[in-house]
């Protein structure tokens, strides 16, 4: 089928601003909006510039807004999607050229949250004893792929660049819900202050992006009950 | 720019942040990989990694070095072997006790299940090898590595695309890259450089590799005259979803599920009586394809079923569910419902770069290396895998071999190396800037299109002495035509387009050296199937290729293989 997409486009070198460029592509039902950019990069306008990799959303490369959402170029349908798909770099972000954009800042509040293991306990000769259901606890969060669907669309995070945002909670969540881990207070503290966990509004735009469908207010929440929980014991 | 490091790893998937975390416990590391580090492809590895814990059912490091020696149809060399299944069960208790979430059994222990080719009691029985964390074992394995790279001194260098290697009288000196966001050339110098920049897929047409692995690193080598190993192994997974190439894993056999022909029945009892479904990956991809062409085929078309309808839905959900999700999404199709469209993708290179089980990169069959270059992961060829690797042995391969190239490499006594020559970066910026200036027209994604189908059609899962020599011929062509890529995109920063020019090259060089390995190799073994020499010939060909190429000239000389306890027998399942 005959797919209009209009590109939002950046040219550093040559662009003072962004202007919006319509390419039209055929596309069969089972592909991937992925596979018609590369197709316009590939055959008619090698100078479309975005981000790829795995082409099955396990990679986190190619998030980008699509019809007004954050979502992965490899994850969505051309048959799921009207007859103009329009194709803009992810928000909150700044542009580095067409649909790419600077990822440090995102990075760099998964690295503040101590994204790690904690445990200085003796090591046993064999794995570490964790049961099925302590298992299921880090179960969602471990699915995440870093691809910033949920922090590009967080209302928060556009307001205040310093709030760390819904991937990096996950993170953080994703250790102190681990039954393994001993860095629990030491992390609390990193997520409560004034950009962390108790910014969020619950407003639920990230639950939406996540092309992972991972519950990330879920984690949040939990996060705001641990500090909170914490918080109350050591005012006693 | 220069920089400067006692170690340099090129590529952040396993292999990379394997060997960078061992590295940084004895000097500076740097990691440079042309994506963010956690999109390497590792992360989409979805089966397990393999180990004899033993914690389901009895296992043994002698029935799993058994197993990958006669997996890789015995050209597995077994010293080899021996190290990557013993240090297999301590490396996945290490990875627990890194932070790897690995699914559970009851008892709290680290789950295990079945998986193609793995064996009790020396191919008795199906065996629970399998380490994993439902069907995303690689990208809960590469977060918990990234995440402890956060804590030792590791400096990243995300998206720099390595453009060549320094190696000046023997000796490396480090590489050169391109920096994608400003489009200047750097320099990396280090003491000991390793490549871990994972496989070469994109060759053929329908694969189940990223869009990243085109094997840059290995055509940087070929074209310097050094030499690869194995090229004309390359693996075609049984089980690709039909038309994408995308991966289902053989987890999915190996919870029950079968294959099923056009005529509604299974057949993998005629082809591998005793473990059926569950034998190594060459056998089913060949079975799959004689079926199709018997007109077997769904419908008498290209592929067949897998069927999962007989797993209960539990299962499917907790262990499966990733699979379960590309069924839906790409396919249109519930498993536990329908059976799902499948045919073989192109998915594991077993030939690579000759390394030592140190990581040495070799650049003679006798054992000559370049001093301070290393190689690891499924760029290199140790060779552990044989003619045909078996499914959770490279995430072992790549964390064992990764690791100890990190060791060996951050022991150099001489660490910050003696600097780059002048010019190193000259050359590099010559590539780029003749790739800019060539007006010839030709695009480059007509010239891997080109490629891609030629592999797929002449050179994959069956070959054979005409097709071979047809593909030789055509890819010299596309080599003189690739000579005149042009490129829209004159820009500096984030040109992506020059890097894929790049990446186009790399792959013809490649295709070459895996349809000439494969047009000289005249027997069967392992994924390497010539129809008109459908026996394995152990007299002649009980040995390693060496393809280099030289002033236009391949030439090809043989390693042998190294065989410790189980003599070649023949390999049935
Ligand atoms: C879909 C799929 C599922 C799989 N499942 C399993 C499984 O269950 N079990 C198993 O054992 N194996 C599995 N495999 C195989 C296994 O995942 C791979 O062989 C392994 O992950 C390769 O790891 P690596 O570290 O060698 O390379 P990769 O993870 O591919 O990393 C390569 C790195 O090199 C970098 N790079 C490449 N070129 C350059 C350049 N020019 N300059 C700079 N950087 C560069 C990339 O950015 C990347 O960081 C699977 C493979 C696929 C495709
Ligand atoms: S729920 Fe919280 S984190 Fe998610 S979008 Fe809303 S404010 Fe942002
Ligand atoms: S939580 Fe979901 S949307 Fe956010 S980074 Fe992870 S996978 Fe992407
Ligand atoms: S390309 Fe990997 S998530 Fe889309």
């Amino acid at each position: 089928m005959d797919k209009t997409f209009r590109i939002k486009r950046f040219a550093p070198e040559k662009d003072n601003a962004s202007r919006w460029e319509d390419f039209s592509v055929e596309l069969g039902p089972h592909e991937r909006l992925l596979d018609g950019l590369v197709r316009i990069k590939e055959f008619t306008d090698g100078s479309l510039t975005f981000r790829r990799s795995c082409a099955h959303g396990m990679c986190g490369s190619c998030a980008m807004k699509i019809n007004g959402r954050s979502r992965l170029a490899c994850q969505t349908l051309a048959d799921d999607m009207p007859e103009l798909v329009i194709f803009e770099p992810l928000p909150a972000f700044p542009v580095i050229k067409d649909l790419v954009v600077d990822m440090e800042p995102f990075f760099e509040k998964i690295r503040s949250v101590m994204p790690y293991l904690v445990n200085d306990e003796p090591l046993p000769g064999r794995e570490r004893p964790q049961s099925p259901e302590e298992m299921e606890k880090i179960l969602d969060s471990i699915r995440c792929i870093l691809c910033a669907c949920c922090t590009s669309s967080c209302p928060v995070y556009w307001g205040d660049k310093q709030y760390l945002g819904p991937a990096a909670l996950v993170k953080a969540a994703r250790f102190v819900l681990d039954s393994r881990d001993r860095g629990g207070k030491a992390r609390l503290d990193l997520v409560s202050g004034a950009h962390g966990a108790a910014r969020c509004h619950s407003i639920y735009n990230c639950v939406e992006a996540c092309p992972r469908d991972i519950d990330v207010t879920r984690h949040i929440a939990i996060l705001k009950r641990q500090t909170l929980k914490r918080g109350l014991r050591g005012a006693r | 720019m220069v920089h400067r490091f006692d170690t340099l790893v090129i590529g952040s998937g396993l292999a990379g942040l394997s060997a960078a975390i061992e590295a940084s416990l004895q000097g500076t590391v740097a990691v440079i990989a042309k994506l963010y580090p956690t999109r390497c492809h590792s992360s989409a590895a979805q089966g397990g990694i393999a180990a004899a814990l033993g914690n389901e059912e009895p296992d043994s490091i002698e029935w799993h070095v058994y197993d990958t020696v006669k997996g890789g149809d015995y050209l597995t060399d077994q010293d080899a072997a021996g190290t990557l299944c013993e240090d297999a069960i301590k490396t996945v208790i290490r990875l627990e006790h890194l932070g790897v979430p690995f699914s559970r059994t009851p008892q709290g222990k680290i789950a295990q299940r079945r998986f193609g080719g793995h064996t009790r009691d020396f191919g008795a029985a199906p065996a629970r090898r399998a380490c994993y964390s439902a069907d995303r074992t690689g990208l809960a394995i590469v977060n918990t590595l990234y995440e402890q790279c956060a804590k030792q001194p590791v400096a990243f260098f995300p998206e720099y695309h390595v453009l060549d290697l320094v190696i000046e009288d023997g000796r490396c000196l480090g590489a050169v890259a391109l920096e994608l966001r400003t489009g200047e050339i750097c320099a990396f110098e280090a003491g000991a450089t390793i490549i871990a920049t994972g496989g070469y897929g994109r060759v053929f047409k329908t694969t189940s590799n990223a869009m990243a692995s085109t094997g840059d690193l290995l055509g940087i080598l070929y074209s310097k005259g050094m030499p690869l190993e194995d090229m004309e192994f390359f693996q075609f997974h049984p089980t690709g979803l039909l038309g994408l190439g995308i991966l289902v894993t053989e987890g999915a056999r190996g919870e029950g599920g079968v294959l099923v022909n056009g005529n509604g029945e299974t057949f993998m009892e005629k082809y591998a009586p005793r473990i059926k479904d569950l034998a190594p990956r060459d056998m089913v991809s060949r079975a799959i394809i004689t079926e199709i062409k018997e007109g077997r085929g769904i419908g008498g078309n290209d592929y067949v079923y897998l069927d999962l309808r007989n797993v209960p839905r539990k299962t499917l959900e907790t262990r499966l569910p990733e699979i379960m999700t590309f069924s839906r999404i790409y396919m249109g199709v519930d498993p536990s419902e329908k059976p799902i469209p499948v045919a073989p993708t192109a998915h594991y290179a077993m030939g690579g770069i000759p390394t030592d089980r140190d990581g040495r990169v070799l650049i003679t069959e006798s054992g000559a290396a370049v001093e301070g270059l290393f190689a690891a992961g499924e760029c290199a060829c140790v060779s552990v895998h044989g003619a045909n690797r078996l499914g959770c042995n490279s995430l072992l391969d790549t964390v064992v071999f990764g690791r100890r190239a990190g060791m060996k490499a951050a022991a150099q006594k001489d660490k910050s190396g003696p600097g780059m020559p002048p010019g190193a970066m000259e050359r590099a910026r010559e590539t780029v800037s003749s790739l800019l200036n060539n007006k010839g027209g030709v695009r480059a994604g007509a010239i891997k299109k080109e490629l891609q189908e030629l592999m797929m059609d002449k050179c994959s899962v069956f070959r054979d002495d005409a097709g071979l020599r047809a593909a030789a011929e055509k890819i010299e062509t596309i080599r003189q035509k690739a000579g005149n890529i042009s490129i829209d995109d004159k820009g500096e920063k984030f040109n992506t387009e020059l890097l894929d020019a790049i990446e186009t090259i790399h792959l013809v060089n490649l295709g070459e050296a895996i349809v000439h390995s494969a047009l000289q190799r005249t027997e069967s073994r392992g994924a390497h199937c010539r129809q008109d020499y459908p026996e394995r010939d152990d007299g002649n060909w009980l040995k390693h290729t060496f393809i280099r190429k030289k002033d236009g000239e391949i030439h090809f000389s043989f390693k042998p293989v190294s065989i410790t306890k189980f003599k070649p027998e023949k390999r049935q399942y």
